[in-house]
């Protein structure tokens, strides 16, 4: 299995991670070595094998739809690295 | 006897009786972390303050005969866990001024049990590793000698509880977090049924594995801590609505009858050490002197669980991790102006390469055209994983095996080779994936010195065989009355 720069790198992008260029080949070693183990389950006939997406011991977790309390705005806003009194501020979008 | 060296059932006792007080027991623990702690890094931060005052109050409730088995018991949270206030870091640069609005439901139900917490606990970032050396801020050494790692994630937790820092503390378990590092440590952990114990408020990392439990020096301190944290949670609408047993009333009723599988698989595992391998045999031997019956199983998807983890643990946490982006918590690296250059520069430098290594090994599994072949698939064989041990569970109440292949290993022994790490969590890591329960308890010691642990799985919901195992056999082994340091 042998991952390249470029699968790496439009990874990082779907991921909106930095990478440093130094590190991408090192990178691409580790996970094309992790990947390559990964590839056993290949050995183990699936067909008709339902998914299981979790290991909860439950179906459904129905409540009434009551209203509830909620974190305060202003708590909500107090870790945040840049904020006004109502909203969390980014860069310029539009 | 020192007041640290008392386990929390002792101690209870004597808090109750008010032979001892919690400010006094507090006290006691704060200096030793003081004396202690700069040698092995346990506690990324402690709340001497808050401490104090929780003791005053515990003392207050005892006073007004209104105490539990937790009122005044002095423990710790890994920094994982929100605590209302005092700042969570997940051992990550992201999040290192990161203070929650809230507690966790689980350590909220420690403080409303009267738990007096003396701060927070160091962990590999985000809880990904197995030794405690991907922490952001510092490692943190084991207690029976000091060249190695307590094991990981909780490895704060394990050291702190084994160093007598103080009596119990919570960790949560993903892929052996908890047992993993317990064994290494010479302590007990228990990572519960999925759903037993609320995640709100664990910082989430893989959503369908991740579970909060305790670290005790016993087997009954780690039920007493898990019955106050255990049952439902509005919060969490995966937890279970089950009732929660009395774990601790549960442990005297002995291991007569009870049957232990042996699962061939595991016997034959890769890389075990031969030392580990006979000590998990002697206990079962122990457990069968004193009425259980050991019996062959099969698991035989075993081969397969640490590539099915390796999939969706980090499939899951490269959604999970995908909130920090530097806008509404945590660390924010300018972007000359660009809010893709922000997030991109945000999680780049705030992320460590453990935690960035499996963000990129997730989406790429989650990405199009890989998704079936790796995420559907993992998928699907965890669900033979699932009907391994439905199976195993016909003909035992509980397995028996280690809990990790080796002693502990040196700090920067296993840095730099991730694959090889992973492939030692082949012991722990069924359990997450088929929901169960599963205790790690020490079972001897090798010929260095270092603790071995014997781990017990047992069938959804029914910790307390499991509890029951442990606690005979550590009743027979004493070694909880071994101390590193």
């Amino acid at each position: 299995m042998s991952i390249t720069r470029e699968e790496i790198l439009h990874v990082v992008e779907l991921a909106r991670l930095e990478i440093a260029e130094a590190e991408i080949d090192a990178f691409a070693a580790q996970v094309a070595e992790i990947l390559g183990y990964i590839d056993r389950l290949r050995e183990v006939d699936t067909a008709g094998v339902p998914a299981t997406a979790h290991a909860g011991f439950f179906r459904n977790a129905f409540r009434e739809d009551e209203e509830g309390g909620h974190l305060p705005r202003g708590e909500a806003l107090a870790n945040a690295p840049e904020a006004d009194e109502e909203s969390f501020l980014v860069p310029r979008v539009i | 006897m020192e007041l640290h060296e008392l386990t929390i059932a002792a101690a209870g006792r004597l808090l109750r009786r008010r032979e001892i007080s919690a400010v006094e027991l507090a006290r006691a623990h704060l200096g030793r972390i003081e004396a202690l702690d700069p040698g092995i890094g346990a506690f990324l931060t402690v709340t001497a303050e808050e401490a104090l005052a929780a003791a005053a109050a515990a003392d207050r409730r005892i006073a007004a005969g209104d105490a539990g088995p937790l009122t005044g018991i002095p423990l710790a949270v890994k920094d994982v866990l929100c605590t209302r206030g005092v700042r969570t870091t997940c051992g990550s640069r992201i999040l290192e001024h990161f203070v929650p609005p809230y507690d966790a439901t689980a350590v909220r139900r420690l403080r409303q049990a009267g738990a007096v917490i003396l701060g927070k606990l160091n962990l590999d970032e985000f809880a990904m590793g197995s030794s405690t050396e991907n922490s952001a801020f510092q490692v943190t050494r084991n207690p029976w000698d000091p060249s190695r790692t307590p094991g990981g994630s909780s490895g704060g937790s394990a050291a702190a509880v084994a160093a007598r820092l103080c009596l119990g503390a919570l960790g949560s378990d993903t892929g052996g977090s908890i047992r993993q590092p317990a064994s290494h440590c010479g302590v007990v952990g228990v990572k519960p049924t999925y759903g037993r114990v609320s995640r709100y408020g664990l910082v989430a990392f893989a959503s369908s594995l991740d579970q909060v439990g305790p670290f005790g020096r016993t087997v009954e301190d780690a039920a007493l801590q898990l019955a106050a944290i255990a049952g439902r949670d509005p919060a969490d609408s995966t937890s279970a609505d089950a009732p929660v047993p009395d774990f601790a009333a549960a442990l005297g009723r002995g291991v007569r009858g009870l049957r232990i599988g042996i699962p061939a698989e595991y016997r034959a595992a890769e890389g075990l050490d031969p030392e580990v391998g006979r000590a998990v045999e002697e206990a079962v031997a122990t457990l069968e002197r004193l009425g259980a019956t050991a019996v062959p199983v099969s698991l035989p998807h075993t081969r397969y669980a640490v590539a099915v983890y390796y999939v969706i643990a980090p499939a899951e946490a490269s959604s999970n991790l995908a909130r920090y982006d530097g806008v509404k918590y945590g660390l924010r690296e300018p972007g000359g102006g660009e809010l893709l250059a922000m997030y991109k520069r945000t999680r780049g430098r705030g992320f460590g390469p453990e935690v960035r290594r499996r963000i990129v090994i997730g989406t790429y599994c989650l990405s199009a055209g890989y998704y079936d072949a790796y995420y559907g698939k993992a998928s699907q064989v965890r669900s033979l994983i699932v009907r391994d041990f439905e199976e195993a569970f016909r003909h035992c109440d509980a397995i028996a095996c280690p809990t990790a292949p080796t002693p502990a290993f040196r700090i920067g022994e296993k840095a730099g080779d991730p694959l090889t790490l992973y492939l030692a969590d082949i012991f722990t890591i069924p359990a997450n994936l088929a929901g169960i329960p599963a205790v790690s308890v020490p079972c001897a010691f090798s010929a260095a010195g270092l603790p071995i642990g014997l781990q017990l799985l047992g069938k959804a919901f029914d910790e307390e065989t499991i509890l029951r195992l442990a606690h005979a056999l550590e009743g027979e082994r004493g070694l909880f009355r071994r101390r590193p340091c």
